[in-house]
């Protein structure tokens, strides 16, 4: 009876979230290359403006030469994600060439995070040619098209393997169901090709039927993936929470990207078993690095949404508020949303909202 | 030899079409009509499968415009199905009634998630398996007074689509670990983009993107990459470009118009076939088009049942009647195809009847009239 009783106050969280109820939070930070430092020291310095109770543990990423001979992430970043359970991470650059695995993946495998969010939504201030965009997609991570199982059977016959499970595909459901109760949304959409692929997206749409069998008070439907990318074009606002497998996913979070302003002003988490980290996912854009031109905007809405994720929902709502205040107002862009603000400038402003 | 026969024929017998056709631009309907069906032997065969959802209702209206403009069309018409498969036609009936007509208006059909007979393979694939119909052409282009957010959008999208992601070839390893083989294949990779290279140049085209997803299936979308790369280099007129599929779908939504001809394998040609097409008014305007070596089946580009108007008189037939356009071009019907695009684009250009999906409330039977009624002012 206590048992059931405090797990009714305390529900049944993502890793890490019931810990820090109390006192500073430490977040391992990694800044990354290119514009990654810039926009990352803009991130620190609004959160400190917003006294947010959070210490940066940073740590560098570059890769290095591991015990086995393979270039990989130092096992000091490791530790500290590790430890924290929790992190924020600019763009990371994989050097091409042999030997080198990307940093992106290792991270995700190292941490095993099994589910990447990102919340799409149209912010005013920002002119696209969409209006009232306000989609999540949540999308399977570790398995799928992206199983890297290949081979070629015979000389100019290639076989790739795409690897539904049982347990990959719940686990996402899931979580996409958690979020949706959590983020008092509406509706979780499970995209799919289930006519084509009987088995494998019918396993997982199967999967997704289980689980929304138990959150009755989601309203749950299923799409095939070429009438969302037909609907979603037309009218965004059909859509709420989108749940769907990994090449699916990928290719219907940058859509979704696409409809609110690109890559530079979407957020994106990735959820898993041992931790969680936050991301901005474009480029690190060499070529304006360290000139105090980039945009730190999807770091930042990157490292709300790390806010919310720790329930620290007051400092979130400040910060974003101030984001939205200063995109509106719209003085102080940076070039890439055809303004003539600096990095430094745009930072200043939203700090000013503080106050 | 005898397709080359065929065409000689054809060409011949659209010559005096043309005359026909032009005395009935300056005569009365009356007497273009009686020119026309004493010609019985000039007659063309062509297969029809209306379909599943809003299938019939649209080629109802193709045949209503077909039967008003004296096109010299006749229909084989073929009740083909899989979601009522007891009353579907046999699959080797429709292959060879298509395989002798060599083509063929088709709508679409509906492909439920589980197949009565536990088949992994629906009815669609067997259909382009047998037919070996592996390029799915589809144009997408801005119509006028069609209302959309994004204008001037004008490219074409070739999809292989006899292999990759549509392959049925799945398997449960242990109970909850699904296998699913996408089999890309050098030959078909090539054979596809040699088409694409081939209807650019044809089109009078100035670029090809190839939309592949290479830097994750190296080697599956690698294969494809490298054959569109090897074909493009016989090609030095045509601009050839890559764009990862996830980019590809962003810069669709953002800026359509940087697109010309988009070459792609199974999946993916899908996924973009139906974002460009709902750029342009969704999926009741977009025609495309199935090729193999030997026949042409003519259904819509994106492919739809909309199972919710079935029986409602609301679904737009534009992109039937385009399809149909298109038949009329390809077996060498130029006047009637021009005639019929002419009437069409007069019909939207008018903008007095709309179907629900373009914001009006006229019925399909009234866009079908009002077609009708147009294809005489010219």
């Amino acid at each position: 009876m206590a048992a059931r009783i405090i797990r009714k106050i305390v529900p049944v969280s993502r890793s890490g979230a019931a810990q820090y109820s109390s006192g500073v939070r430490k977040v391992t930070l990694i800044p990354g290359h290119g514009i990654g430092p810039e926009i990352t020291v803009a991130v620190q310095k609004i959160f400190e403006a917003a006294k947010v109770p959070i210490e940066w543990d940073e740590v560098d990423v570059t890769a290095v030469r591991g015990p086995d001979g393979k270039m990989g992430i130092p096992q000091k970043a490791i530790d500290s994600v590790n430890a924290n359970k929790i992190g924020l991470k600019g763009p990371l650059m994989t050097p091409i060439g042999k030997g080198y695995r990307s940093l992106n993946l290792a991270l995700r495998k190292e941490f095993d995070l099994y589910a990447n969010v990102r919340p799409c939504k149209s912010m005013e201030g920002i002119k696209t040619l969409y209006e009232n965009v306000d989609v999540v997609t949540v999308r399977e991570n570790t398995e799928g098209e992206y199983s890297g199982i290949e081979h070629e059977i015979v000389d100019g016959v290639v076989q790739s393997i795409k690897l539904i499970t049982e347990e990959a595909s719940m686990r996402v459901a899931e979580f996409a169901f958690v979020f949706a109760k959590e983020n008092n949304r509406k509706k979780v959409t499970a995209v799919h090709k289930a006519n084509i692929m009987r088995m494998s997206d019918g396993l997982f749409l199967r999967c997704c039927r289980d689980v929304a069998n138990k959150y009755r008070d989601i309203k749950f439907e299923e799409r095939y993936l070429d009438t969302v990318c037909l609907n979603m074009v037309q009218d965004p606002a059909l859509f709420d929470v989108l749940v769907m497998p990994n090449l699916y996913g990928d290719i219907m979070s940058d859509l979704c990207s696409g409809l609110v302003g690109g890559l530079g002003l979407t957020p994106s988490g990735n959820i898993g078993k041992n931790g969680a980290l936050f991301e901005s996912v474009h480029g690190t854009a060499p070529d304006i690095a360290g000139k105090d031109l980039a945009n730190p905007t999807a770091l930042l809405l990157s490292a709300i949404m790390m806010l919310r994720h720790l329930k620290l929902h007051e400092h979130a709502d400040r910060i974003q508020g101030a984001v939205y205040a200063v995109l509106r107002e719209g003085k102080h862009l940076t070039g890439d949303l055809g303004g003539t603000g600096k990095c430094s400038e745009y930072t200043n402003a939203i700090i000013s909202k503080f106050n | 030899m005898s397709l080359l026969n065929r065409n000689v024929c054809r060409a011949l017998m659209q010559g005096s079409y043309l005359v026909h056709a032009h005395k009935g631009v300056h005569t009365t309907a009356v007497k273009a009509d009686k020119n026309q069906s004493s010609s019985t032997e000039g007659r063309i065969k062509c297969t029809l499968i209306p379909g599943d959802g809003v299938g019939p209702e649209l080629v109802y209206s193709v045949q209503e415009v077909f039967k008003a403009a004296n096109i010299p069309v006749d229909f084989e018409s073929f009740f083909f199905s899989e979601v009522n498969p007891t009353l579907s036609a046999p699959l080797e009936d429709v292959v060879n009634s298509i395989a002798r007509n060599k083509c063929c208006i088709k709508g679409i059909l509906a492909t439920p998630d589980f197949s009565h007979t536990g088949e992994l393979q629906t009815l669609n694939m067997k259909l382009r398996n047998a037919l070996d119909l592996y390029a799915n052409v589809v144009h997408v282009k801005s119509l006028p007074n069609v209302k959309c957010r994004h204008h001037d959008v004008d490219c074409i999208i070739i999809r292989e689509q006899t292999e990759g992601e549509y392959s049925a070839l799945e398997h449960e390893s242990v109970p909850g670990v699904v296998e699913c083989l996408k089999i890309i294949t050098a030959a078909k990779s090539e054979r596809i983009a040699k088409f694409a290279f081939d209807y650019a140049i044809k089109m009078g085209r100035k670029k090809v993107t190839s939309v592949h997803k290479a830097n994750i299936m190296k080697l599956g979308d690698g294969l494809f990459l490298r054959s569109c790369e090897e074909i493009s280099k016989l090609y030095p007129r045509l601009q050839f470009e890559k764009m990862i599929v996830d980019n590809a779908s962003m810069q669709f939504v953002s800026n359509p118009n940087q697109f010309d001809v988009v070459v792609t394998p199974n999946l993916y040609g899908n996924i973009v076939d139906n974002l460009a097409s709902g750029l342009v008014g969704g999926a009741g305007v977009v025609a495309g088009a199935s090729y193999s070596a030997e026949c042409a089946v003519f259904e819509q580009g994106a492919r739809h049942i909309f199972s919710g108007a079935v029986g409602k008189n609301i679904a737009n037939p534009t992109a039937m009647l385009l399809c149909s356009a298109n038949l009329l071009a390809h077996i060498n019907l130029h006047p009637y195809s021009k005639m019929l695009k002419n009437a069409i684009n007069k019909v939207l250009t008018d903008g007095k009847v709309r179907t629900k999906d373009l914001g009006g409330q006229s019925t399909t039977k009234d866009f079908t009239n009002a077609v009708i009624h147009c294809l005489h002012d010219h």
